[in-house]
Protein backbone atom coordinates (compact mmCIF):
# COMPACT_ATOMS: atom_id res chain seq x y z
CA UNK A 1 0.00 0.00 0.00
CA UNK A 2 2.26 2.29 -0.95
CA UNK A 3 -0.06 5.32 -1.36
CA UNK A 4 -1.82 5.08 2.34
CA UNK A 5 -1.32 8.24 4.36
CA UNK A 6 1.73 7.73 6.85
CA UNK A 7 -1.17 8.54 9.79
CA UNK A 8 -3.35 5.61 8.56
CA UNK A 9 0.37 3.19 8.43
CA UNK A 10 1.05 4.55 11.59
CA UNK A 11 -2.98 3.59 12.95
CA UNK A 12 -3.28 0.35 11.39
CA UNK A 13 0.01 -1.30 12.12
CA UNK A 14 0.82 -5.05 11.09
CA UNK A 15 0.67 -5.83 14.85
CA UNK A 16 -3.21 -4.26 14.81
CA UNK A 17 -3.98 -6.18 11.66
CA UNK A 18 -2.19 -9.41 12.95
CA UNK A 19 -4.73 -9.07 16.44
CA UNK A 20 -7.49 -8.21 15.00
CA UNK A 21 -7.37 -11.51 12.66
CA UNK A 22 -6.05 -13.72 15.59
CA UNK A 23 -6.96 -12.42 18.58
CA UNK A 24 -5.13 -13.52 21.57
CA UNK A 25 -6.89 -15.02 24.41
CA UNK A 26 -10.12 -14.78 23.25
CA UNK A 27 -12.40 -16.94 24.52
CA UNK A 28 -14.90 -17.15 28.12
CA UNK A 29 -13.31 -18.15 31.26
CA UNK A 30 -15.69 -20.31 33.49
CA UNK A 31 -12.90 -20.37 36.75
CA UNK A 32 -12.73 -16.21 36.09
CA UNK A 33 -13.01 -14.07 39.41
CA UNK A 34 -13.49 -11.41 37.77
CA UNK A 35 -15.85 -10.25 35.19
CA UNK A 36 -17.00 -6.99 33.67
CA UNK A 37 -18.55 -5.89 30.54
CA UNK A 38 -18.16 -3.07 28.31
CA UNK A 39 -20.71 -0.54 25.81
CA UNK A 40 -19.04 1.83 23.61
CA UNK A 41 -23.23 2.83 22.70
CA UNK A 42 -21.33 5.26 19.66
CA UNK A 43 -20.36 2.32 17.50
CA UNK A 44 -21.49 -1.10 19.30
CA UNK A 45 -18.52 -2.22 20.60
CA UNK A 46 -19.49 -4.48 23.19
CA UNK A 47 -16.77 -6.96 25.20
CA UNK A 48 -16.30 -8.74 28.60
CA UNK A 49 -12.88 -9.08 30.22
CA UNK A 50 -12.61 -11.88 32.39
CA UNK A 51 -9.47 -12.21 34.94
CA UNK A 52 -8.12 -14.74 37.14
CA UNK A 53 -6.43 -13.56 39.90
CA UNK A 54 -4.34 -15.31 42.68
CA UNK A 55 -2.16 -13.70 45.26
CA UNK A 56 -3.07 -10.39 43.63
CA UNK A 57 -1.59 -11.03 40.43
CA UNK A 58 -3.47 -11.56 36.94
CA UNK A 59 -3.03 -14.90 36.40
CA UNK A 60 -5.10 -15.08 33.41
CA UNK A 61 -7.01 -12.88 31.55
CA UNK A 62 -9.63 -13.47 28.81
CA UNK A 63 -12.05 -11.33 26.47
CA UNK A 64 -15.11 -11.99 24.33
CA UNK A 65 -16.97 -9.63 22.23
CA UNK A 66 -17.03 -7.61 18.81
CA UNK A 67 -16.10 -4.48 17.57
CA UNK A 68 -13.85 -2.63 15.28
CA UNK A 69 -9.89 -3.58 14.48
CA UNK A 70 -8.58 -1.27 16.49
CA UNK A 71 -10.56 -2.33 20.19
CA UNK A 72 -10.25 -5.79 19.00
CA UNK A 73 -6.25 -5.71 18.90
CA UNK A 74 -6.36 -3.33 22.06
CA UNK A 75 -7.88 -6.25 24.29
CA UNK A 76 -5.96 -8.82 22.63
CA UNK A 77 -2.54 -6.96 23.46
CA UNK A 78 -3.88 -5.93 27.27
CA UNK A 79 -4.55 -9.43 27.81
CA UNK A 80 -1.28 -10.00 27.15
CA UNK A 81 0.16 -7.38 29.09
CA UNK A 82 -1.25 -7.87 32.08
CA UNK A 83 -0.73 -11.45 32.49
CA UNK A 84 1.66 -12.18 35.37
CA UNK A 85 1.58 -8.61 36.51
CA UNK A 86 -0.17 -7.46 40.05
CA UNK A 87 -2.78 -5.20 40.15
CA UNK A 88 -1.19 -2.52 40.84
CA UNK A 89 1.11 -2.47 38.11
CA UNK A 90 -2.11 -3.32 35.69
CA UNK A 91 -3.78 -0.36 36.87
CA UNK A 92 -0.32 1.69 36.51
CA UNK A 93 -0.21 0.65 32.98
CA UNK A 94 -3.92 1.43 32.29
CA UNK A 95 -2.67 5.24 33.38
CA UNK A 96 0.46 5.21 31.13
CA UNK A 97 -1.36 3.99 28.00
CA UNK A 98 -4.36 6.55 28.98
CA UNK A 99 -1.85 9.18 29.20
CA UNK A 100 0.10 7.98 25.84
CA UNK A 101 -3.15 7.82 23.33
CA UNK A 102 -4.07 11.43 25.01
CA UNK A 103 -1.17 12.46 23.72
CA UNK A 104 0.66 13.41 27.41
CA UNK A 105 4.43 13.20 26.73
CA UNK A 106 6.40 11.20 29.21
CA UNK A 107 9.85 9.99 28.57
CA UNK A 108 10.53 7.52 30.85
CA UNK A 109 7.27 5.54 29.46
CA UNK A 110 8.27 2.09 28.34
CA UNK A 111 4.55 0.54 27.35
CA UNK A 112 6.63 -2.32 25.14
CA UNK A 113 4.41 -3.90 22.61
CA UNK A 114 1.21 -1.92 23.35
CA UNK A 115 2.75 1.30 21.65
CA UNK A 116 1.50 -0.37 18.64
CA UNK A 117 -1.31 1.97 19.85
CA UNK A 118 0.23 4.79 19.61
CA UNK A 119 -0.96 6.17 16.60
CA UNK A 120 -4.53 6.14 17.35
CA UNK A 121 -3.56 9.66 18.92
CA UNK A 122 -3.75 11.05 15.64
CA UNK A 123 -7.19 9.80 15.66
CA UNK A 124 -9.29 11.40 19.11
CA UNK A 125 -12.40 9.87 17.64
CA UNK A 126 -11.32 6.32 18.00
CA UNK A 127 -9.37 7.06 21.48
CA UNK A 128 -12.34 5.65 22.82
CA UNK A 129 -11.70 2.05 20.68
CA UNK A 130 -8.70 2.26 22.01
CA UNK A 131 -9.20 2.44 25.75
CA UNK A 132 -12.91 0.68 26.08
CA UNK A 133 -10.96 -2.51 26.74
CA UNK A 134 -8.90 -0.92 29.54
CA UNK A 135 -11.70 0.87 31.09
CA UNK A 136 -13.67 -2.58 31.29
CA UNK A 137 -10.78 -4.19 32.51
CA UNK A 138 -10.56 -0.95 35.37
CA UNK A 139 -14.08 -2.17 36.73
CA UNK A 140 -12.94 -5.70 36.71
CA UNK A 141 -10.58 -5.00 38.79
CA UNK A 142 -12.21 -2.68 40.96
CA UNK A 143 -15.11 -4.91 41.27
CA UNK A 144 -17.58 -1.96 39.79
CA UNK A 145 -20.97 -3.56 39.08
CA UNK A 146 -21.65 -0.85 36.23
CA UNK A 147 -20.97 -1.25 32.83
CA UNK A 148 -17.84 0.22 31.50
CA UNK A 149 -18.80 3.10 28.96
CA UNK A 150 -16.14 5.48 26.89
CA UNK A 151 -18.91 8.12 26.67
CA UNK B 1 -30.55 8.14 -26.90
CA UNK B 2 -30.32 5.09 -25.14
CA UNK B 3 -30.78 4.19 -21.86
CA UNK B 4 -27.16 4.76 -19.90
CA UNK B 5 -27.15 8.12 -21.34
CA UNK B 6 -30.08 9.29 -19.98
CA UNK B 7 -28.50 7.95 -17.03
CA UNK B 8 -25.36 9.94 -17.22
CA UNK B 9 -27.71 12.57 -17.94
CA UNK B 10 -29.53 12.59 -14.81
CA UNK B 11 -26.93 12.18 -12.68
CA UNK B 12 -25.32 15.49 -13.54
CA UNK B 13 -25.29 18.10 -10.66
CA UNK B 14 -28.42 20.02 -10.36
CA UNK B 15 -26.34 23.27 -8.62
CA UNK B 16 -24.04 25.66 -9.90
CA UNK B 17 -20.43 24.66 -8.16
CA UNK B 18 -20.65 28.08 -6.31
CA UNK B 19 -23.79 27.18 -4.99
CA UNK B 20 -21.99 24.79 -2.15
CA UNK B 21 -18.94 27.02 -0.92
CA UNK B 22 -17.71 23.84 1.68
CA UNK B 23 -17.86 21.47 -1.29
CA UNK B 24 -14.77 23.42 -2.49
CA UNK B 25 -12.14 23.09 0.31
CA UNK B 26 -10.35 19.82 0.12
CA UNK B 27 -10.03 17.46 3.17
CA UNK B 28 -7.45 15.53 4.31
CA UNK B 29 -5.38 17.05 1.25
CA UNK B 30 -8.40 15.68 -1.03
CA UNK B 31 -11.17 16.87 -3.18
CA UNK B 32 -14.37 16.27 -0.26
CA UNK B 33 -16.52 13.51 -1.15
CA UNK B 34 -19.49 14.57 0.86
CA UNK B 35 -21.84 11.61 1.75
CA UNK B 36 -23.28 12.32 4.93
CA UNK B 37 -26.06 13.95 3.88
CA UNK B 38 -28.19 11.85 6.05
CA UNK B 39 -26.86 13.47 9.06
CA UNK B 40 -26.97 16.81 7.95
CA UNK B 41 -26.61 18.37 4.30
CA UNK B 42 -24.71 21.40 3.94
CA UNK B 43 -25.90 24.70 2.89
CA UNK B 44 -26.17 26.91 -0.30
CA UNK B 45 -25.01 30.41 -0.63
CA UNK B 46 -28.65 31.64 -0.28
CA UNK B 47 -29.16 30.13 2.56
CA UNK B 48 -25.57 31.53 4.08
CA UNK B 49 -26.54 35.03 2.86
CA UNK B 50 -30.11 35.33 4.24
CA UNK B 51 -29.15 34.13 7.56
CA UNK B 52 -26.45 37.24 7.49
CA UNK B 53 -28.40 39.51 5.59
CA UNK B 54 -31.16 39.17 8.28
CA UNK B 55 -28.57 40.31 10.72
CA UNK B 56 -27.63 43.07 8.80
CA UNK B 57 -30.43 44.30 8.39
CA UNK B 58 -33.58 42.94 9.42
CA UNK B 59 -32.75 42.14 13.12
CA UNK B 60 -35.07 43.03 16.17
CA UNK B 61 -37.36 40.64 18.26
CA UNK B 62 -40.89 39.77 17.26
CA UNK B 63 -44.19 39.77 17.95
CA UNK B 64 -43.57 42.44 20.16
CA UNK B 65 -41.84 46.03 19.08
CA UNK B 66 -43.86 48.53 18.00
CA UNK B 67 -41.10 50.16 15.95
CA UNK B 68 -40.35 49.87 12.36
CA UNK B 69 -37.37 47.21 12.77
CA UNK B 70 -39.61 45.00 14.94
CA UNK B 71 -42.38 44.52 12.47
CA UNK B 72 -40.05 43.81 9.52
CA UNK B 73 -38.38 41.10 11.30
CA UNK B 74 -41.75 39.91 12.20
CA UNK B 75 -42.88 39.88 8.84
CA UNK B 76 -39.80 37.82 7.70
CA UNK B 77 -40.10 35.43 10.35
CA UNK B 78 -44.26 34.89 9.41
CA UNK B 79 -43.37 35.04 5.70
CA UNK B 80 -41.25 31.81 6.85
CA UNK B 81 -44.06 30.34 8.23
CA UNK B 82 -46.25 30.75 5.06
CA UNK B 83 -43.38 29.36 2.99
CA UNK B 84 -43.65 26.06 5.45
CA UNK B 85 -47.08 26.49 4.29
CA UNK B 86 -46.63 26.19 1.06
CA UNK B 87 -43.55 24.01 0.84
CA UNK B 88 -45.78 21.05 3.06
CA UNK B 89 -48.99 22.15 1.29
CA UNK B 90 -50.87 22.65 4.63
CA UNK B 91 -53.95 23.88 4.69
CA UNK B 92 -53.23 27.30 6.82
CA UNK B 93 -50.04 28.90 8.19
CA UNK B 94 -51.36 28.81 11.54
CA UNK B 95 -50.84 24.75 11.06
CA UNK B 96 -47.04 25.39 11.08
CA UNK B 97 -45.13 25.18 14.14
CA UNK B 98 -41.38 26.26 14.52
CA UNK B 99 -39.50 24.08 16.48
CA UNK B 100 -35.47 22.99 17.18
CA UNK B 101 -36.08 20.54 14.55
CA UNK B 102 -37.73 17.02 14.40
CA UNK B 103 -36.99 15.98 17.53
CA UNK B 104 -38.52 19.02 19.21
CA UNK B 105 -41.62 18.68 17.23
CA UNK B 106 -42.10 14.97 18.01
CA UNK B 107 -41.40 15.96 21.86
CA UNK B 108 -43.65 18.37 21.49
CA UNK B 109 -46.33 16.66 20.54
CA UNK B 110 -45.79 13.56 23.19
CA UNK B 111 -45.96 16.35 25.47
CA UNK B 112 -48.58 18.71 25.02
CA UNK B 113 -51.17 16.30 22.66
CA UNK B 114 -50.48 13.09 24.48
CA UNK B 115 -50.36 14.18 28.07
CA UNK B 116 -53.72 15.71 27.31
CA UNK B 117 -55.50 12.47 25.67
CA UNK B 118 -53.52 9.17 26.12
CA UNK B 119 -54.08 7.17 29.28
CA UNK B 120 -53.22 3.75 30.82
CA UNK B 121 -54.40 0.76 28.08
CA UNK B 122 -54.05 3.60 25.19
CA UNK B 123 -52.14 2.38 22.76
CA UNK B 124 -49.09 3.53 20.09
CA UNK B 125 -47.88 2.37 16.97
CA UNK B 126 -44.39 2.44 16.01
CA UNK B 127 -42.62 1.07 13.36
CA UNK B 128 -39.07 -0.90 14.33
CA UNK B 129 -37.50 1.44 11.64
CA UNK B 130 -37.67 4.32 13.89
CA UNK B 131 -35.37 6.73 14.57
CA UNK B 132 -34.25 7.22 18.48
CA UNK B 133 -36.26 10.49 18.49
CA UNK B 134 -39.55 8.69 17.27
CA UNK B 135 -38.84 5.92 20.24
CA UNK B 136 -38.15 7.90 23.32
CA UNK B 137 -40.55 10.61 23.38
CA UNK B 138 -43.41 8.02 23.57
CA UNK B 139 -41.82 5.28 25.49
CA UNK B 140 -41.48 8.69 28.18
CA UNK B 141 -44.91 9.56 27.60
CA UNK B 142 -45.83 5.83 28.22
CA UNK B 143 -44.46 5.96 31.26
CA UNK B 144 -46.39 8.61 32.49
CA UNK B 145 -49.54 7.76 31.20
CA UNK B 146 -49.56 4.15 31.24
CA UNK B 147 -50.15 3.87 27.61
CA UNK B 148 -48.38 1.00 25.63
CA UNK B 149 -45.88 0.88 22.84
CA UNK B 150 -46.89 -1.56 19.88
CA UNK B 151 -43.87 -2.14 17.04
CA UNK B 152 -44.50 -3.15 13.45
CA UNK B 153 -42.13 -5.46 12.54
CA UNK B 154 -39.55 -5.21 8.69
CA UNK B 155 -39.09 -7.67 6.82
CA UNK B 156 -35.70 -9.08 5.51
CA UNK B 157 -35.26 -6.50 3.08
CA UNK B 158 -36.65 -3.86 5.36
CA UNK B 159 -39.92 -3.30 4.49
CA UNK B 160 -42.65 -2.66 6.91
CA UNK B 161 -44.73 -5.72 7.49
CA UNK B 162 -48.06 -4.18 6.30
CA UNK B 163 -50.69 -6.97 7.12
CA UNK B 164 -48.97 -7.33 10.74
CA UNK B 165 -49.71 -3.44 11.18
CA UNK B 166 -53.38 -3.32 10.29
CA UNK B 167 -53.42 -6.63 12.73
CA UNK B 168 -52.10 -4.54 15.63
CA UNK B 169 -54.58 -1.66 15.05
CA UNK B 170 -57.38 -1.67 17.37
CA UNK B 171 -59.89 0.94 18.89
CA UNK B 172 -57.41 1.36 21.80
CA UNK B 173 -54.73 2.64 19.18
CA UNK B 174 -54.43 6.53 19.68
CA UNK B 175 -51.61 7.40 17.59
CA UNK B 176 -49.77 5.94 15.06
CA UNK B 177 -46.00 7.39 14.62
CA UNK B 178 -44.20 6.34 11.35
CA UNK B 179 -40.88 7.65 9.60
CA UNK B 180 -41.37 8.39 5.55
CA UNK B 181 -38.17 7.49 4.98
CA UNK B 182 -35.75 5.00 7.36
CA UNK B 183 -32.73 7.35 8.01
CA UNK B 184 -30.71 3.62 8.36
CA UNK B 185 -32.24 1.88 5.51
CA UNK B 186 -33.75 3.80 3.40
CA UNK B 187 -37.01 2.65 2.61
CA UNK B 188 -39.94 4.93 1.89
CA UNK B 189 -42.82 4.29 3.82
CA UNK B 190 -46.24 4.06 2.22
CA UNK B 191 -47.43 6.96 4.73
CA UNK B 192 -50.46 7.67 2.64
CA UNK B 193 -51.91 3.61 3.03
CA UNK B 194 -50.60 4.00 6.80
CA UNK B 195 -52.82 6.69 7.58
CA UNK B 196 -55.84 5.85 6.00
CA UNK B 197 -55.58 2.85 8.07
CA UNK B 198 -55.16 4.41 11.12
CA UNK B 199 -57.83 6.76 10.63
CA UNK B 200 -60.10 3.90 10.19
CA UNK B 201 -59.80 3.21 14.23
CA UNK B 202 -59.87 6.64 14.31
CA UNK B 203 -56.19 7.01 15.39
CA UNK B 204 -54.33 9.87 14.71
CA UNK B 205 -51.32 9.67 12.70
CA UNK B 206 -47.20 11.32 13.13
CA UNK B 207 -44.64 11.33 10.07
CA UNK B 208 -41.61 11.67 10.99
CA UNK B 209 -40.46 13.42 7.75
CA UNK B 210 -36.64 13.78 8.94
CA UNK B 211 -35.39 11.85 5.99
CA UNK B 212 -38.00 13.35 3.55
CA UNK B 213 -38.26 16.15 2.79
CA UNK B 214 -34.64 17.06 1.27
CA UNK B 215 -35.74 14.27 -1.05
CA UNK B 216 -38.97 14.17 -2.65
CA UNK B 217 -42.32 16.48 -2.58
CA UNK B 218 -44.89 16.02 0.27
CA UNK B 219 -48.18 17.16 0.60
CA UNK B 220 -49.31 16.25 4.25
CA UNK B 221 -53.17 17.03 2.58
CA UNK B 222 -52.61 14.04 0.35
CA UNK B 223 -51.15 11.90 3.55
CA UNK B 224 -53.57 12.40 5.52
CA UNK B 225 -51.52 12.75 8.29
CA UNK B 226 -52.38 14.34 11.73
CA UNK B 227 -48.46 15.79 12.49
CA UNK B 228 -45.49 15.93 10.15
CA UNK B 229 -42.17 16.67 11.68
CA UNK B 230 -39.00 18.04 10.38
CA UNK B 231 -35.48 19.82 10.51
CA UNK B 232 -34.33 22.65 8.25
CA UNK B 233 -30.53 20.93 8.77
CA UNK B 234 -31.50 17.78 6.22
CA UNK B 235 -33.09 20.32 4.02
CA UNK B 236 -30.27 22.88 3.00
CA UNK B 237 -30.94 25.18 5.96
CA UNK B 238 -29.54 25.92 9.25
CA UNK B 239 -28.85 23.56 12.02
CA UNK B 240 -31.39 24.36 14.97
CA UNK B 241 -35.08 24.92 13.18
CA UNK B 242 -37.46 22.70 11.61
CA UNK B 243 -41.23 22.96 11.94
CA UNK B 244 -43.90 20.64 12.94
CA UNK B 245 -47.46 20.69 10.73
CA UNK B 246 -50.37 19.84 12.69
CA UNK B 247 -53.60 19.76 11.73
CA UNK B 248 -55.61 22.34 12.66
CA UNK B 249 -58.85 20.67 14.60
CA UNK B 250 -56.07 18.56 16.50
CA UNK B 251 -53.44 22.02 17.19
CA UNK B 252 -56.17 24.02 18.29
CA UNK B 253 -57.31 21.65 21.31
CA UNK B 254 -53.39 21.19 22.56
CA UNK B 255 -52.70 22.28 25.72
CA UNK B 256 -49.02 24.54 26.17
CA UNK B 257 -46.02 22.45 26.52
CA UNK B 258 -43.61 25.32 27.28
CA UNK B 259 -44.24 28.40 29.20
CA UNK B 260 -43.38 31.76 28.57
CA UNK B 261 -43.14 35.09 26.57
CA UNK B 262 -44.88 35.02 23.36
CA UNK B 263 -46.93 32.08 24.16
CA UNK B 264 -49.37 33.76 26.51
CA UNK B 265 -52.49 36.19 26.07
CA UNK B 266 -52.88 37.30 29.44
CA UNK B 267 -50.51 36.76 32.66
CA UNK B 268 -51.68 37.44 35.98
CA UNK B 269 -50.45 35.66 39.37
CA UNK B 270 -54.32 33.94 39.22
CA UNK B 271 -53.52 32.66 35.85
CA UNK B 272 -52.61 33.01 32.49
CA UNK B 273 -54.17 32.62 29.32
CA UNK B 274 -53.14 30.86 26.24
CA UNK B 275 -52.66 32.74 22.85
CA UNK B 276 -53.81 30.84 19.69
CA UNK B 277 -51.31 28.46 18.05
CA UNK B 278 -49.14 28.60 16.77
CA UNK B 279 -47.53 30.95 19.39
CA UNK B 280 -48.90 29.18 21.76
CA UNK B 281 -46.47 26.35 20.88
CA UNK B 282 -43.29 29.06 20.46
CA UNK B 283 -42.55 29.77 24.11
CA UNK B 284 -39.38 32.84 24.14
CA UNK B 285 -37.95 34.49 21.54
CA UNK B 286 -37.57 32.07 18.53
CA UNK B 287 -34.67 31.24 16.10
CA UNK B 288 -35.73 34.41 14.01
CA UNK B 289 -32.83 34.28 11.90
CA UNK B 290 -33.04 30.04 11.90
CA UNK B 291 -36.62 30.57 10.09
CA UNK B 292 -35.75 32.85 7.42
CA UNK B 293 -32.49 30.43 6.48
CA UNK B 294 -35.30 27.74 6.28
CA UNK B 295 -37.18 29.85 4.47
CA UNK B 296 -34.20 30.26 1.68
CA UNK B 297 -33.25 26.88 1.70
CA UNK B 298 -37.03 26.14 1.16
CA UNK B 299 -36.76 28.15 -1.60
CA UNK B 300 -33.65 27.14 -3.09
CA UNK B 301 -34.94 23.43 -3.55
CA UNK B 302 -38.16 24.55 -4.82
CA UNK B 303 -36.38 26.53 -7.36
CA UNK B 304 -34.66 23.16 -8.60
CA UNK B 305 -37.55 21.11 -8.30
CA UNK B 306 -37.78 18.51 -5.52
CA UNK B 307 -39.22 16.41 -8.73
CA UNK B 308 -36.20 16.90 -10.11
CA UNK B 309 -33.76 16.32 -7.41
CA UNK B 310 -35.83 13.03 -6.39
CA UNK B 311 -34.93 11.82 -9.97
CA UNK B 312 -31.67 12.65 -9.76
CA UNK B 313 -31.16 11.13 -6.26
CA UNK B 314 -32.73 8.08 -7.24
CA UNK B 315 -30.30 7.83 -10.63
CA UNK B 316 -27.32 8.02 -8.23
CA UNK B 317 -28.25 5.71 -5.57
CA UNK B 318 -29.53 2.75 -8.67
CA UNK B 319 -25.71 4.00 -9.44
CA UNK B 320 -24.29 3.08 -6.29
CA UNK B 321 -26.04 0.62 -5.09
CA UNK B 322 -25.17 -1.43 -9.04
CA UNK B 323 -21.48 -0.19 -8.17
CA UNK B 324 -20.86 -1.02 -4.25
CA UNK B 325 -22.76 -4.97 -5.08
CA UNK B 326 -20.24 -5.54 -7.19
CA UNK B 327 -17.89 -5.75 -4.92
CA UNK B 328 -16.75 -8.68 -3.31
CA UNK B 329 -17.64 -8.97 0.48
CA UNK B 330 -20.08 -6.12 0.42
CA UNK B 331 -23.72 -6.66 1.75
CA UNK B 332 -26.28 -3.84 1.57
CA UNK B 333 -28.24 -3.50 4.36
CA UNK B 334 -32.19 -1.93 3.29
CA UNK B 335 -33.02 -3.48 -0.17
CA UNK B 336 -36.70 -1.95 0.42
CA UNK B 337 -38.41 -1.95 -3.73
CA UNK B 338 -38.84 1.94 -2.54
CA UNK B 339 -35.74 3.67 -1.39
CA UNK B 340 -34.74 7.19 -1.31
CA UNK B 341 -31.09 8.52 -0.68
CA UNK B 342 -29.60 6.34 1.45
CA UNK B 343 -27.24 3.63 1.30
CA UNK B 344 -26.30 1.55 4.04
CA UNK B 345 -24.11 -1.19 3.94
CA UNK B 346 -21.18 -3.95 5.32
CA UNK B 347 -17.97 -4.87 4.04
CA UNK B 348 -17.16 -8.49 5.56
CA UNK B 349 -14.35 -8.54 7.84
CA UNK B 350 -14.00 -4.71 8.20
CA UNK B 351 -15.68 -2.91 11.19
CA UNK B 352 -17.95 0.32 10.13
CA UNK B 353 -15.55 2.68 12.15
CA UNK B 354 -12.20 1.11 10.84
CA UNK B 355 -13.76 1.64 7.73
CA UNK B 356 -14.78 5.41 8.33
CA UNK B 357 -11.45 6.22 9.60
CA UNK B 358 -10.19 4.69 5.95
CA UNK B 359 -12.54 6.11 3.97
CA UNK B 360 -12.28 9.21 5.95
CA UNK B 361 -8.28 9.61 5.01
CA UNK B 362 -9.64 9.80 1.17
CA UNK B 363 -11.81 12.72 1.67
CA UNK B 364 -14.79 10.71 1.84
CA UNK B 365 -17.32 11.86 4.63
CA UNK B 366 -19.51 8.68 5.30
CA UNK B 367 -21.59 7.73 8.76
CA UNK B 368 -20.31 4.64 10.73
CA UNK B 369 -22.46 2.93 13.03
CA UNK B 370 -25.90 2.59 14.20
CA UNK B 371 -27.35 5.59 13.02
CA UNK B 372 -29.94 6.22 15.69
CA UNK B 373 -31.27 3.09 15.13
CA UNK B 374 -30.66 0.57 17.77
CA UNK B 375 -33.96 -1.52 16.81
CA UNK B 376 -32.81 -1.84 13.19
CA UNK B 377 -29.25 -3.18 13.94
CA UNK B 378 -30.49 -5.26 16.24
CA UNK B 379 -33.22 -6.74 13.49
CA UNK B 380 -30.36 -7.43 11.05
CA UNK B 381 -28.11 -8.77 13.89
CA UNK B 382 -25.49 -6.28 13.10
CA UNK B 383 -23.71 -3.56 15.39
CA UNK B 384 -23.94 -0.91 12.88
CA UNK B 385 -23.75 -0.03 9.00
CA UNK B 386 -21.42 2.31 6.72
CA UNK B 387 -23.68 5.13 5.33
CA UNK B 388 -23.55 6.94 2.07
CA UNK B 389 -26.13 9.39 1.79
CA UNK B 390 -26.76 11.13 -0.96
CA UNK B 391 -27.99 15.12 -2.20
CA UNK B 392 -28.62 17.13 -5.18
CA UNK B 393 -25.10 17.88 -5.47
CA UNK B 394 -23.45 14.65 -4.95
CA UNK B 395 -23.09 13.09 -9.25
CA UNK B 396 -20.97 10.01 -10.13
CA UNK B 397 -17.54 10.75 -9.41
CA UNK B 398 -18.89 10.85 -5.76
CA UNK B 399 -19.87 7.45 -5.84
CA UNK B 400 -16.81 6.42 -7.77
CA UNK B 401 -14.59 7.82 -5.04
CA UNK B 402 -16.41 5.71 -2.46
CA UNK B 403 -16.09 2.86 -4.77
CA UNK B 404 -12.39 3.47 -4.55
CA UNK B 405 -12.40 4.19 -0.80
CA UNK B 406 -14.11 0.96 0.00
CA UNK B 407 -11.56 -0.89 -2.37
CA UNK B 408 -8.68 0.36 -0.79
CA UNK B 409 -9.68 -0.33 2.73
CA UNK B 410 -10.41 -4.05 1.81
CA UNK B 411 -6.49 -4.36 -0.02
CA UNK B 412 -5.39 -2.73 3.42
CA UNK B 413 -7.40 -5.50 5.18
CA UNK B 414 -6.54 -8.02 2.89
CA UNK B 415 -2.92 -7.04 2.66
CA UNK B 416 -2.40 -7.24 6.78
CA UNK B 417 -4.22 -11.08 6.22
CA UNK B 418 -1.99 -12.09 3.75
CA UNK B 419 1.13 -11.61 5.85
Amino acid sequence: MSDMHPELRELYQETIFDHNRSPRNFHEMADADRVAQGHNPLCGDELTVYLRIRDGVVEAASFVGHGCAISKASASLMTEAVIGKTEAEVEALFRDFHAMLTGEEDADRDLGKLEVLAGVKEFPVRVKCATLPWHTLHNALTGSAEKAKTE
Amino acid sequence: MNAPDMRRQSCLPLHRAEDFPILERPVRGKRLVYLDNGATTQKPEAVIEAERRFYRESNANIHRGVHWLSQHATDLYEQGRETVRRFLNAARAEEIVFTRGTTEAINLVAQSWGRANLKAGDEIVLTAMEHHSNIVPWQLLCAETGAELRVVPINDRGELDLDAYVALLNERTRLVAVAHVSNALGTVNPVQDIAARAKAVGALVLVDGAQAVAHMPVDVQAIGCDFYAFSAHKLYGPTGIGALYARWDVLRGMPPWQGGGDMIRTVSFEGSTWADPPQRFEAGTPNIAGVVGMAAAIDYVSAIGLERIAAHEHALLEYATEAVCKLPGVRLIGTAREKASILSFMVDGIHPHDRGTILDMEGIAIRAGHHCAMPVMKRFGIPGTARASFALYNDERDVEALVAGIRKAQAMFDGGAAR
